[in-house]
C-alpha cells in the first residue's frame, strides 16, 4: 500500500496526461473555493435603493470611456478610508456596480477617483477640462479629448447592446429596448421626446444638451452624460437618516 | 452550507488538512530512496553531451 | 498534414488545392464580414483577416511543383523556433519602445501627439501586451519548442501545426494591438481583446497544447524534465484564465464590442483571478520553465536540488491561484476573499524562494562563472529580481502595506522590477544561449556585447524601480496627510505635479533598458550573419552540435544523409 503511493508520483512524472489532469485540478480549487460562493452568497451585493441600469445615452458614453481606456488612470472604487471619503465622497457599495458590464474599479490613480464625480463640476467644466485638461488643472498629465465634441454619436446596434446586457443579468425591459434609439436623442436634447417618461423609466436620469452644442448629438455628450451619473444613484443622507432612526 | 460553516471549516480542518498535505508531500519529495531516481532525471539534460543512447 | 516527415512523397496537388481552396474561402468570409461589419475597427480586423488568409493562400499554392522539405527524423525541428528568435528580439524593441513613449507622456503629456490613436489610454494597453503577451509569449513558445525537444530528445510534433501556432500567434499580436489603437477593448487589464480575438487565440493556443504534449507523448526519455511541467502547467492554466475570463456576449456578430458575461463584484474577481494569474502562470511558471533548463545548461551543472523543484512546481501552481484578491483589497469585494487573498500571497513567498534558491543554488561550486561568463551573470540577476520582487509582492499583499500601496506607482514599479528583472533578463538569457546553437554559430557575435547589454538594462531597471517605489509612497502618504486644521493638507493636482521628476528619472530608466536591447539587437543579427567581434575571450557554456539530435526510433534512423544544416 505504502510502496503503490510513493509510486504514484513516479506514474504522473511519466504521464503527460496524468500530469495535465492532475496540474488542472490543482489550479482549479483556488478559483472554485474563491470565486464561485460570490454567486451564491447573497450578502456579496447587499441591495440598495437606488441603483439602476444605465440609459442607453449613459451606456453610450460608458463605451466611450472604456474604448479610451480612461479606467486605467481613473479608479471609480471609494475604499473605506478617511482620507478617501473625504476626498471623493462615501465609500463605494458593491450595489453600485451590479449593472457594470464589464466593472471599471480601476487598478491605477494616475488621476483621481471618479466614483462619485457626477454633479460635482458643471458640464461646461467637464467640456474644457475633455478638450484641454491643462486649461483648468495646470498641473494635470491627461491627454485632450477635444475630438469628442467633433464626432457625431454614432450607435449602430443600441437596443441590441441593451439586449446583450439583458442576457448577462441587467433588467431592461421590452419597452427600454425598443425606445432605445428615442431615448438617446432625447436625453442627449436632440429631439422633444418625453423626458419625464425617461425619467420615469430610469429614475434620476437627466435629459440635457450636455456638450453645449444643441446642433449636434456628439460623442462628448454621451461622455459627459456619463460622467455626471457616476455616483448619483444612492442617496446616503436618506440612507444615513433611516440609519439614525433605527 | 452557509458562509458561517464555510469559515469555521476553513478556519478549522481546513487548515489542519492542508498543513497535513503538504507536509506529507515534502517528505515524500525528500525521502531518502528516491536519490538515484531525482539525480538520473536532473542530469537527464547532460545525456546529449554523452553518447547517444 | 505533415508533409515534411514523408520524404518518399511529393507535395499531392489534390491537397495543396483544397487547401488553398479553404484559405480561398476563409478569404472570401472576412471582406464580406468587412463589408458588412457594424462598425470601422470591426471591418478593418476582417480585412487584415483577409490579408493574413491571402498570404496563407500564397505560401500553399507555392508548393506545386516544388521539393517537398526533407525529411529529418534525425534532426530537432528548428525553423519555427529560429522564427520565434526572431519575433521575441523583435516585438521586445516594439514594446520597450511604446514604453517609453507612454512613461514621456506621464512626464510630458505633449507626447500625446494631440492624436487620439496615440493617446495613453490606447497605449498602454498596446505596450503591456507588446511586452508580455508579444514579447514574453514569443520567448515561452520558442522556447518551450527547444526546451521540449531537446529535453524530450524528440523532433517537435505535427511541425506544420507549430508553423500554424507561431503565424497565428502573431495575427492575435497583431489583431490585438490594431485594435488597441482603434479603441477596439474589453477594458479589462491584460485581457483587453475583443471576443472574436479571443476565440483566435484559443485555437491557436489549443493547438500549442497539442503540439507542445504530442512531442512530450513521442518522447525517447522515460522522464518528463521539470521544465516541461512549467511549461505544461503554463499553458493549460492560461488556457483555463483565457475561456473563463473572456465569456462575454457580443450585441452584434459583426461588430467588434462585447459585454462581459459578470458584473461589478464577480466580474472584478474573476479579471483579477485572471490578471493575477497571468502573472503566476504566464509570467512566472513558464519562465520558471525556461530558467529550469536554461540555467543547468549554461552553468553546466544539473540543478542544484530536483526533488526542491517538485515541490516548487505543485505548491506554486497551487497558492498562485488563490492570490488575486489581493488586488481588491479594501474594495467592496467581501472581507473572506480579501483574506483568503492575502493569506495565500504571502505563503506564496515560500515556493518563489524556494525557486529563486533552487536556481542560484545551482551555481553552487563555480560561483566564479558569474565573473566570467555573462550570459549565466544575466539569468543570476534575473533569478536576483525574481526573488526580490517575489518578496515584494506578498509585503504588498499584506493589506495594511496595501491600503498604502495601492492605486499608486509603487505597483508600477514592483511590477517592472519583476517584468524587466526576472522576464526580461532570463529571455535575453535564453537568446544569447539559443541564438548561436539555432543558427549553427561557433559562438555568439560578441559575448563582451552581452556585458554592455546587462550593465545598461541593471542600471535601467535600478532607476524604474526606485523612482517607482518613491514615487508610490510619495502619492501614498500626501494624498493621506492631514493639516492641524483637520483638512486634507495636498490636492489632488499637487500630488500629480510632485510625482513630475520621478516620472522623468522613470522614462531615463527605460531609455537605458531600451539601450541594451538595442545591444541585443546588433548582436543577434551579427550572429545570424556568421559573424565573429574580434575581442578578448570570455566563457560560455560548450556546445556540440554533432549531438543536438533527437533519438531516432531504429526503424527510421537508416536512409537521410547527415549533411549539415
Amino acid at each position: 500500500m505504502a510502496i503503490s503511493f510513493l509510486q504514484k508520483h513516479k506514474v504522473i512524472e511519466r504521464n503527460v496526461m496524468l500530469l495535465m489532469v492532475f496540474a488542472l485540478l490543482v489550479v482549479a480549487v483556488g478559483g472554485i473555493v474563491e470565486i464561485a460562493p460570490l454567486f451564491w452568497i447573497k450578502e456579496t451585493v447587499p441591495k440598495v435603493d437606488g441603483v439602476r441600469p444605465y440609459t442607453p445615452l449613459e451606456l453610450a458614453g460608458r463605451n466611450i470611456y472604456i474604448r479610451e481606456g480612461c479606467s486605467l488612470c481613473h479608479s471609480q472604487m471609494i475604499r473605506p478610508f478617511r482620507d478617501e471619503v473625504e476626498r471623493y465622497g462615501h465609500y463605494s457599495l458593491a450595489s453600485e456596480s451590479m449593472y457594470d458590464h464589464p466593472f471599471l474599479w480601476g487598478s491605477e490613480r494616475t488621476g483621481p477617483d471618479l466614483a462619485r464625480v457626477g454633479g460635482r463640476y458643471s458640464d461646461e467644466w467637464h467640456r474644457q477640462h475633455l478638450t484641454d485638461p491643462r486649461s483648468v488643472v495646470p498641473e494635470s498629465i491627461m491627454p485632450g479629448y477635444a475630438f469628442l465634441a467633433d464626432r457625431n454619436l454614432e450607435l449602430p446596434h443600441i437596443d441590441r447592446d441593451l439586449m446583450a446586457l439583458r442576457d448577462v443579468g441587467v433588467p431592461y425591459s421590452d419597452d427600454d429596448v425598443k425606445k432605445a434609439v428615442a431615448d438617446v436623442l432625447t436625453q442627449g436634447d436632440f429631439s422633444d421626446g418625453d423626458k419625464a417618461e425617461l425619467a420615469k423609466r430610469y429614475p434620476g436620469a437627466q435629459s440635457r444638451d450636455y456638450d453645449g452644442n444643441p446642433g449636434r448629438l456628439t460623442e462628448m455628450d454621451a461622455l459627459i452624460a456619463y460622467l455626471q451619473m457616476l455616483g448619483t444613484q444612492v442617496d446616503f443622507k436618506k440612507a444615513a437618516a433611516r440609519e439614525t432612526a433605527k | 452550507m452557509s458562509y458561517e460553516a464555510l469559515r469555521q471549516f476553513a478556519d478549522s480542518w481546513g487548515l489542519v488538512l492542508m498543513g497535513v498535505g503538504f507536509v506529507a508531500f515534502v517528505g515524500w519529495a525528500f525521502r531518502p530512496n528516491s536519490t538515484a531516481a531525482t539525480r538520473r532525471a536532473a542530469t537527464s539534460i547532460f545525456e546529449e553531451d554523452q553518447a547517444d543512447g | 498534414m505533415n508533409r515534411g516527415d514523408n520524404a518518399f512523397q511529393g507535395v499531392d496537388l489534390d491537397d495543396v488545392v483544397t487547401r488553398a481552396g479553404g484559405w480561398l474561402l476563409l478569404i472570401f468570409l472576412c471582406v464580406s464580414a468587412a463589408g458588412f461589419a457594424a462598425d470601422t475597427g470591426f471591418a478593418v480586423h476582417m480585412m487584415i483577416c483577409a490579408a493574413a488568409a491571402t498570404i496563407a493562400a500564397f505560401y500553399t499554392l507555392r508548393q506545386v511543383g516544388r521539393e517537398p522539405e526533407a525529411a529529418r527524423p534525425d534532426r530537432y525541428y528548428d525553423d519555427v523556433i529560429r522564427w520565434g528568435v526572431i519575433a521575441t528580439v523583435f516585438w521586445g524593441v516594439a514594446g520597450f519602445l511604446v514604453g517609453i513613449l507612454i512613461a514621456s507622456q506621464l512626464s510630458w503629456p505633449i507626447f500625446n501627439l494631440g492624436l487620439e490613436y496615440t493617446s495613453f489610454g490606447r497605449l498602454r494597453p498596446l505596450h503591456t501586451s507588446a511586452v508580455i503577451f508579444a514579447f514574453g509569449g514569443n520567448a515561452l513558445i520558442a522556447t518551450s519548442f527547444y526546451v521540449v525537444q531537446r529535453t524530450c530528445r524528440a523532433r517537435l510534433f505535427a511541425p506544420a501545426l507549430a508553423r500554424f501556432v507561431f503565424w497565428g500567434y502573431q495575427l492575435f499580436i497583431v489583431l490585438a494591438a490594431t485594435g488597441y489603437m482603434m479603441g477596439i477593448t474589453e477594458g479589462r487589464e491584460y485581457a483587453e481583446p475583443e471576443w472574436y480575438v479571443d476565440i483566435w487565440l484559443t485555437i491557436v493556443w489549443v493547438s500549442y497544447l497539442v503540439v507542445f504534449v504530442g512531442t512530450i507523448v513521442k518522447r525517447s526519455e522515460p522522464h518528463i524534465y521539470v521544465a516541461n511541467w512549467f511549461y505544461l502547467g503554463f499553458i493549460i492554466t492560461v488556457a483555463m484564465l483565457h475561456l473563463v475570463n473572456n465569456i462575454s456576449v457580443p450585441p452584434s456578430w459583426l461588430g467588434s464590442k462585447s459585454y462581459s458575461a459578470f458584473s461589478g463584484v464577480q466580474d472584478a474577481l474573476t479579471q483579477w483571478w485572471y490578471g493575477h494569474n497571468a502573472v503566476g502562470f504566464f509570467l512566472t511558471a513558464g519562465f520558471l520553465g525556461m530558467m529550469y533548463y536554461f540555467v543547468p545548461k549554461q552553468a553546466e551543472r544539473p540543478i542544484y536540488s530536483y526533488r526542491l523543484s517538485i515541490v516548487h512546481f505543485w505548491s506554486l501552481i497551487f497558492l498562485y491561484i488563490w492570490a488575486g484578491p489581493h488586488h481588491l483589497h479594501y474594495t467592496a469585494l467581501p472581507d473572506w476573499a480579501q483574506t483568503l487573498g492575502m493569506v495565500f500571497s504571502v505563503m506564496l513567498w515560500m515556493p518563489s524562494w524556494g525557486g529563486m534558491i533552487n536556481g542560484l543554488m545551482t551555481l553552487n561550486g563555480a560561483w566564479d562563472k558569474i565573473r566570467t561568463d555573462p550570459i549565466i551573470r544575466m539569468m543570476v540577476f534575473a533569478l536576483a529580481f525574481y526573488g526580490m520582487s517575489t518578496f515584494e509582492g506578498p509585503m504588498m499583499s499584506v493589506k495594511s502595506v496595501n491600503s498604502l500601496s495601492h492605486y499608486t506607482n509603487w505597483t508600477i514599479g514592483h511590477v517592472h522590477s519583476g517584468a524587466l528583472g526576472w522576464n526580461g533578463m532570463i529571455t535575453f538569457g535564453a537568446i544569447y544561449y539559443m541564438t548561436p546553437r539555432l543558427w549553427g554559430r561557433e559562438r555568439l557575435y560578441s559575448l563582451r556585447m552581452v556585458n554592455w547589454h546587462f550593465w545598461c538594462a541593471t542600471l535601467g531597471i535600478v532607476l524604474y524601480a526606485s523612482s517607482m517605489w518613491v514615487a508610490g509612497i510619495t502619492q501614498g502618504l500626501m494624498w493621506r496627510e492631514y493639516g492641524e486644521d483637520g483638512y486634507l493638507v495636498y490636492s489632488f493636482a499637487e500630488v500629480v505635479a510632485a510625482l513630475h521628476p520621478y516620472y522623468v528619472i522613470r522614462t531615463a530608466g527605460g531609455l537605458l533598458y531600451f539601450a541594451g536591447a538595442i545591444f541585443m539587437v546588433w548582436n543577434v543579427w551579427m550572429t545570424i550573419a556568421g559573424k565573429l567581434r574580434d575581442e578578448a575571450p570570455m566563457t560560455t557554456a560548450a556546445f556540440d552540435p554533432a549531438k543536438d539530435r533527437p533519438v531516432v526510433p531504429a526503424r527510421t534512423a537508416a536512409p537521410v544523409p547527415l549533411a549539415a544544416e
